[in-house]
């Protein structure tokens, strides 16, 4: 009971780290607050079902196809709504959340419901590990996890592209004096972490259904490990998604599982009352919070 | 040749901004217009609707109410995209004290007024050391998780709610209550902005830094204009319980957040006036439009992004503009 509450506790974190990450980054480095990130998620997953079901192209073709096009989603929504209103948080969030809105809501009016809409798992094979009966698919999530991860790591601190993204999180205008132009960089941090969505839902849609509430469920707990971990601090997310994963799994097994929700909002209050820029969030925790 | 546009004021309108404006009944109307015609209209709509429009009329008045309490803690520098918490808090407030205390709907409703705006104000103490982003956030996320909340602890009737609730003595009292709290929150907060009050809470949205260094507490500000703005979100709320004579879970919904934000954004963001009009705008167009369904939800989103982008200002202060001042095209002197 213990064993395999820990180890399902452990696939959770994960799974809740990868719904983050791409939020993190690209507010960590544009500085906007995607709230579109729930139906960037969800859209990566509808387009990689439809080109499965309805184009029948292999399966990892079309996850890559779906990959490409939110990636591109993302940029688009950038260039041409947020870089209009770039700067004025009210305006930011309010036009990212009027997109998300409008694309999770087009996908339940024309009736995207219903079990039938999931992906299929990519290998299909089960495990015991320490007394948990684990499928192929959750240790798959683990260990892209922890590759995906340790892949943004390598990008942001050996690659001139990321380190000219942490320039920019950083000091937008000494960077731009370096000749890093702010608007590409923050363009393509807002598709990057289109694409980080997109990747979080090929790999876990497996394990549940597509659905429009799905959306909503992914940007609350993107949120939710974001405010915890401390916004913009790639460390923070880590920490907090375990933090939050653990907590969840174990009122889950040990009290009910209708708790799961109040343990986290419980730990966001008390975060915030304790720590209001976050567990991590030292990095411009003047400027953005008081 | 190029040209460019220019604005300059209406004659009438700098006549009419001193104390001349008393000299002929055409300045005095062109003063009094704008403020006379929506309460001649909010007084007499009521008697010229069908019943189906004049429930209609109910729940424009009451979103214009969210939409007035949105805007009102807009300019205080806190982004909600939660209204549905005030709304919701009032609603169970007024619920309980009628369905397990046995108020009287005309006790029970300034009671849950109060106290909605007790517990909002008390809930959201530690989230308003956030600002910006990062209070949209937590207040995007609270009203989602007290639903999952009242799911779980089945308190206050769980998943279904509390029904039989007692409605309003009559028809005619409901329709001027909600009319009259949307006028007493439209006219008597409308002066606030100007009120040394209302620059504190001003200066704090444009940079609440140099408000701490003169030496004023903006958390204190900050918790009044919560209380004032969710004492205004609870009193629909609680109105919406008697109309219904049920409340549940769906008080949380989603609706009750976007639409006072679509409102306040179409008709114009930093004026209730503005806020008012997009609910008069956005309601009974969504009612018209009931037919298709879902699809309501997804014009409200590109409504907000489309108005943030190309209309930032809103259809309020256009109005006004166009109200105030004439255009016309001059060349551009060499």
């Amino acid at each position: 009971m213990f064993l395999d509450t820990v180890v399902y506790a452990l696939i959770n974190s994960v799974i809740l780290a990868l719904m983050a990450i791409g939020f993190n980054l690209t507010f960590g480095i544009s500085g906007v607050a995607n709230f579109a990130y729930g139906a960037l998620y969800v859209t990566a997953a509808y387009v990689s079902w439809m080109l499965l079901n309805l184009i029948k192209l292999p399966y990892f073709l079309s996850a890559f196809i779906s990959i490409l096009f939110t990636t591109l989603l993302g940029a688009l929504m950038y260039r041409f709504i947020l870089l209009r209103v770039r700067g004025q948080a009210l305006s930011e969030v309010i036009a990212t959340f009027g997109i998300g809105l409008a694309i999770l809501e087009l996908f339940r009016y024309l009736g995207f419901v219903g079990f039938e809409y999931t992906l299929p798992v990519f290998i299909d094979q089960s495990f015991f590990i320490l007394g948990a009966f684990v499928d192929m698919q959750r240790i798959l999530i683990v260990i892209f996890g922890a590759l995906l991860i340790l892949g943004l790591w390598v990008f942001t601190h050996h690659t001139s592209l990321g380190l000219a993204f942490r320039g920019i999180a950083q000091d937008e205008r000494t960077a731009l004096s370096l000749g890093i132009d702010s608007d590409w960089i923050a363009t393509l941090a807002v598709s990057f972490g289109a694409g980080l969505a997109a990747i979080a839902a090929t790999i876990i849609i497996p394990l549940g259904s597509i659905s429009p509430s799905e959306g909503y469920s992914v940007l609350i707990k993107a949120l939710a490990v974001c405010i915890i971990g401390g916004l913009g601090s790639t460390g923070g997310v880590i920490v907090a998604s375990f933090i939050i994963g653990f907590a969840e799994r174990f009122t889950d097994s040990y009290i009910s599982s209708h708790w799961t929700m109040i343990v986290s909002l419980a730990a966001i209050l008390i975060v915030l009352i304790v720590k209001p820029s976050g567990l991590f969030g030292e990095q411009k925790e003047l400027e953005e919070r008081i | 040749m190029e040209k460019r546009k220019e604005r300059i004021d209406r004659g009438i309108k700098v006549r009419s901004g001193d104390i001349f404006a008393l000299c002929s009944w055409r300045e005095m109307l062109f003063l009094a217009a704008p403020r006379l015609i929506p309460i001649l209209g909010f007084l007499i709509l009521p008697l010229l609707l069908g019943a189906y429009w004049q429930k209609v009329l109910l729940s424009v008045a009451v979103f214009a109410l969210l939409a007035i309490s949105w805007d009102i803690l807009a300019q205080s520098g806190m982004i909600s995209l939660g209204q549905a918490l005030f709304f919701g808090m009032g609603a169970y407030a007024s619920g309980v004290f009628n369905h397990y205390w046995g108020w009287h709907p005309l006790v029970a409703l300034p009671f849950a007024t109060v106290m909605g705006g007790v517990i909002c104000t008390a809930l959201l103490l530690p989230v308003l050391r956030l600002r910006g982003i990062y209070f949209a956030m937590v207040r995007l996320i609270i009203p989602l998780m007290l639903v999952r909340i009242i799911e779980a602890t089945k308190i206050f009737g769980g998943t279904e709610g509390l029904s039989g609730i007692v409605p309003l003595p009559s028809k005619w009292l409901e329709l001027y209550l909600v009319m009259g709290a949307l006028m007493a929150a439209l006219f008597g907060f409308r002066r606030m902005p100007d009120s040394d009050y209302g620059l504190v809470l001003k200066g704090i949205n444009d940079n609440d830094r140099s408000v701490m260094n003169a030496g004023i507490n903006i958390y204190w500000f900050k918790a009044q204009a919560l209380f004032i703005s969710s004492s205004i979100g609870a009193f629909s709320g609680a109105f919406m319980t008697h109309v219904y004579m049920f409340v549940g879970m769906p008080v949380f919904a989603l609706d009750y957040s976007i639409l006072p934000i679509a409102a306040a954004v179409v008709g114009g963001p930093g004026n209730l006036a503005g806020a008012t009009l997009g609910a008069f705008i956005l309601v009974p167009l969504s009612e018209i439009l009931r037919g298709i369904g879902g699809l309501r939800i997804v014009l409200y989103g590109l409504f907000l992004v489309i108005f943030i982008v190309a209309l930032p200002e809103g259809i309020f202060h256009y109005i006004q503009r166009k109200y105030h001042q004439f255009e016309r095209w001059v060349e551009v002197e060499g």
